[in-house]
């Protein structure tokens, strides 16, 4: 029938579309190897000291050079991308999540909720988010853990938003009208009728906010505040590298060119799940 | 024939900054079992509020601020929000105008079909076949790939089927149909009112049109009341309401739309506009435009007088009026 013709028809054209989503996932899955099998790929031990490989170039033996302890710029930046790719994932799936239900209940509830909910926000609106971060974590102490904590608070903000106005729309529409008509619950129209379709632009922009909270923990570890040493991570190695940039330029260009890579790969991802979702609302 | 619905008084009232907008002033009516009850009237005149208002559908800023509704002996606004759930969608369903909003797009027709099947025994595939059989009744052949479609697969008239589908899976007893028609070019219309002519029989319901078309009117209902400013104007059987309208609005109406067979003559529009209803007038709302209006019409608004049985009309000077045509002759 031509019903699959014209089902074949969009499938490519889905396909072209999506070109960037191609591209960014292939570069998110290239960094999930040395993420997920870190032991195989590494080619030495990412704590290992040697002063005789102290600050040597790129080489067979260190494919990436050495930095100043001698220790193998290629496994460190190897056993950062776990880390990093964690940081970023799990800071924003917990934001995303809070942020996305308080939006749904302010938006859908209104009143008093809103009011209180939002003023809340407004308090975290207006300080910039990386002053926030580190506050919060100068204030609870510097670690992984309370990495993640930071992000969650300051980051729900956007979520919130995000889908708070997307709310205020949906819930006037006449499907809601025509939801209630046909006698659903109130958690049901929340659930399955208003959160689908106030999740687009959210999910957008939850891709490239994987990017803004990898390089917010690359950034508080390079300030000494996020993941700490001994274990490797991005922004701490660039930190390492940065008082030797003139005669050991290695030491911080790999581990920033892994986080180019990575955060490319996440905001083509978004940049591709926007084209698609704007014109499926069509 | 016993009543299935009986508004009484009803007062909806929306609330804003610096005014009261009173859209529905005082309406009462009866809906009698297996009858279709058409509403009518020009936009804004609180038809739409009316049948919203049967399902308590108001939004802020709006609220009932008066009357009763009362729907097989038990007052729906009396009911606790939670009580009134269980009498939407399986006492009284509503279909709306706008066919192409009323379906949620991220939900594939199966699944809002589906959805509407409260009885909690039935397997996934149970509701499947169910909502198939719906589709075939609403007229949407081939169901099984249709139930995987999304509502922008869909046409405007099947929209409104699909949703019509949605609304009969829990048998409802009492239709609202808000302008179910408006959005849909005329040969959907026609096929669209027959087939909620058919479905009112096949499930015995009862049917309250609301409608600017009196062509549809004409068409569907057997008892009609005329809206104007928020209060029933005329309450008469179709036959009488386009035979021997009684009120200057309905006459005016009547003149105001071409007919088969007429004369090549002009068409006599009512001139003016309706009231403003956040102020509306302490006489008869329609008296400025009326061409039979006198001093008391002004001061004084009419009481809903019946002239014969089952026929009410609002206006100081029926007498007057006694000689005027409907588009029919009786």
């Amino acid at each position: 029938m031509n019903k699959d013709g014209l089902n074949n028809k969009k499938k490519v054209s889905l396909f072209k579309r999506s070109m960037s989503i191609n591209i960014g996932l292939i570069l998110v899955l290239i960094m999930l190897v040395p993420a997920i099998f870190p032991q195989f790929i590494s080619t030495h031990s990412y704590t290992e000291v040697s002063f005789e490989e102290m600050l040597q170039p790129p080489s067979s033996e260190h494919l990436f050079g050495t930095d100043n302890y001698g220790r193998d710029i290629f496994s460190r930046v190897v056993w950062s991308t776990r880390i990093d790719l964690t940081i970023g994932v799990l800071a924003t799936i917990v934001p995303f999540i809070t942020g996305c239900l308080l939006g749904l209940i302010a938006g859908y509830y209104g009143g008093w909720i809103d009011d209180t909910l939002m003023r809340i926000l407004d308090i975290f609106m207006a300080l910039p988010f990386m002053v926030l971060v580190i506050a919060i974590v100068a204030i609870l102490g510097p670690g992984v853990r309370n990495l993640y904590i930071a992000i969650w608070i300051v980051g729900w903000k956007y979520y919130a938003r995000l889908v708070r106005s997307e709310v205020l729309l949906i819930k006037n529409s006449e499907f809601i009208q025509a939801a209630k008509v046909l006698g659903y619950s109130n958690s049901r129209i929340l659930l399955r009728h208003v959160l689908p379709n106030t999740l687009s632009s959210s999910i957008v922009f939850a891709a490239s906010d994987v990017v803004m909270c990898m390089l917010t923990g690359a950034s508080l570890s390079f300030l000494g505040l996020g993941v700490q040493p001994p274990i490797p991570e991005w922004g701490s190695i660039i930190s390492d590298g940065r008082a030797f940039i003139s005669s050991a330029w290695w030491v911080t260009v790999f581990p920033g060119i892994a986080l180019i890579i990575l955060g490319s790969g996440f905001s083509l991802i978004g940049d591709g799940l926007s084209d698609i979702l704007r014109t499926k609302g069509r | 024939m016993n009543k299935i619905l009986e508004v009484k008084n009803l007062e909806t009232n929306f609330f804003g900054k610096t005014e009261v907008v009173k859209a529905v002033r005082g309406v009462s009516f009866n809906i009698y079992e297996g009858e279709t009850f058409g509403l009518i009237g020009e936009s804004g005149c609180g038809k739409s509020v009316t049948c919203r208002s049967i399902l308590r559908l108001i939004r802020d800023p709006g609220k009932i601020s008066g009357g009763s509704i009362i729907y097989k002996g038990r007052n729906l606004l009396e009911l606790s929000e939670k009580e009134m759930t269980e009498y939407r969608g399986k006492e009284i369903g509503m279909i709306f105008q706008e066919p192409m909003s009323a379906l949620n797009p991220v939900l594939t027709i199966g699944e809002q079909i589906c959805e509407a099947f409260k009885d909690k025994e039935l397997t996934k595939s149970d509701k499947e076949e169910k909502a198939i059989e719906f589709l075939k009744i609403v007229g949407i052949p081939s169901g099984r790939q249709r139930l995987k479609e999304y509502p922008h697969q869909f046409s405007g008239g099947m929209k409104q089927r699909a949703m019509m589908a949605a609304v009969l899976v829990s048998k409802p007893k009492l239709l609202l149909a808000d302008e179910p028609t408006t959005s849909l070019d005329v040969t959907i219309q026609d096929q669209i009112l027959k087939l909620i002519n058919r479905l009112k029989k096949e499930f015995s319901m009862s049917v309250l049109l609301v409608t600017h078309d009196l062509g549809v009117v004409a068409e569907m209902c057997d008892r009609v009341a005329v809206m104007y400013a928020g209060k029933i104007m005329e309450i008469a059987d179709i036959l009488t309401l386009f035979g021997e309208p009684r009120h200057p609005y309905t006459i005016g109406l009547s003149k105001s739309i071409p007919y088969r067979g007429a004369q090549s003559e002009r068409l006599h529009p009512i001139k003016g506009n309706p009231p403003d209803l956040s102020n509306p007038p302490k006489g008869c709302p329609f008296e400025p435009r009326c061409i039979y209006k006198e001093k008391i019409c002004e001061e004084m608004l009419p009481e809903l007088k019946e002239i014969k049985k089952g026929h009410f009309s609002r206006c100081h000077f029926l007498e007057k009026l006694e000689n005027e045509k409907g588009l029919i002759k009786l």
